[in-house]
């Protein structure tokens, strides 16, 4: 497994879809064949590479969703050239270009110590799921916390695993469009995070707006910029 | 306009240099802020990706690929400080 900062130069693999999982009624889970796999962390993520026959071409990031093989979970709804294409046309067999894993920054190392707080914003749980998925496979004992804004309990991904969470991962969800709806604000985070004197490691993912919304709370709250991590879908 | 974190440049940068830059502390030119890469303002809806200090928004760095090759313009960042243990 690549476990260190220093890698090859990047290039390009041929990746082959081999199972697609709906995981709610607009999000699925595409699973990759990759020869000669490095591994990755959790919070690392893929470019994906899409070329048309008149040799137009165009790339998108996603998160790994897995702690070991590939697996990409896609937005039936983005916008976009990518997304629509992986949800909707790829075929199991299909190939697709990628290349990673990459980013050494927006990751969780199961060796790592600090309670953790996970703050998603809808298909931002993806790179949480990650980690909390490493989490458990390495039996880490370091307390979780996710707090979990969705549009309504339907739009939950991974629900079935969150449902039962491995102890010492609380899940907080916020229903941005359910009856009553509203949006995470600094009660949230204050009663479902961690105080910010247990100098926890924040990762927040999410649309921009979100992102920029939970880093201010938290850095409001007290907590070091530099144990903010964020990772925007723009 | 909305942006996304110097994270997502570890693919393009990736490309180029053997090691993750993006975990590589950059100085802004403009304001003297430091920091990693992977917390800079990236606009990468332009022709290329235009990484901004999220300090005082100034511009740190650009790239652009074309099917010839890449162009780093790095006129915004003073320093790059690469974590490389011996």
């Amino acid at each position: 497994m690549a476990r260190t900062a220093v890698s090859g130069r990047l290039i390009w693999r041929v990746a082959t879809l081999a199972t697609i999982r709906d995981e709610t009624a607009t999000a699925r889970t595409l699973s990759f064949d990759v020869p000669d796999w490095p591994g990755h962390l959790p919070g690392q993520h893929v470019d994906v590479r899409l070329t048309a026959d008149d040799g137009y071409s165009t790339q998108r990031s996603y998160s790994l969703a897995s702690d070991g093989g590939i697996e990409l979970t896609v937005q039936k709804v983005d916008d976009g050239e990518v997304s629509p294409y992986l949800s909707s046309v790829l075929k199991v067999g299909d190939p697709v270009e990628l290349r990673g894993p990459v980013g050494g920054w927006f990751v969780w190392r199961p060796t790592d110590t600090a309670p953790v707080l996970l703050v998603a914003g809808g298909s931002g749980i993806v790179p949480l799921m990650a980690m909390i998925r490493a989490r458990q496979a390495a039996a880490s004992r370091v307390p979780f916390r996710l707090i979990y804004s969705a549009r309504t309990p339907a739009d939950v991904i991974y629900a079935n695993e969150l449902r039962l969470p491995a102890g010492g991962l609380d899940v907080h969800y916020i229903f941005t469009r359910n009856g009553t709806g509203r949006r995470i604000g600094v009660a949230d985070v204050n009663t479902h995070g961690w105080p910010a004197d247990f100098e926890p490691d924040c990762f927040v993912c999410g649309p921009t707006g979100f992102v920029e919304t939970v880093a201010d709370i938290l850095v409001a709250l007290g907590h070091q910029p530099r144990k903010v991590k964020t990772e925007r879908f723009g | 306009m909305s942006f996304v974190d110097g994270n997502a440049l570890a693919g393009p940068l990736g490309e180029i240099f053997a090691v993750d830059v993006t975990v590589a502390t950059s100085q802004c030119a403009s304001c003297g802020r430091t920091g990693p890469l992977a917390v800079l303002h990236v606009y990468a809806k332009a022709p290329g990706f235009v990484a901004r200090c999220p300090g005082c928004d100034a511009v740190v760095m650009r790239l652009v690929r074309t099917p010839e090759g890449a162009t780093v313009d790095m006129r915004g960042c003073v320093t790059l400080r690469i974590p490389l243990p011996l």
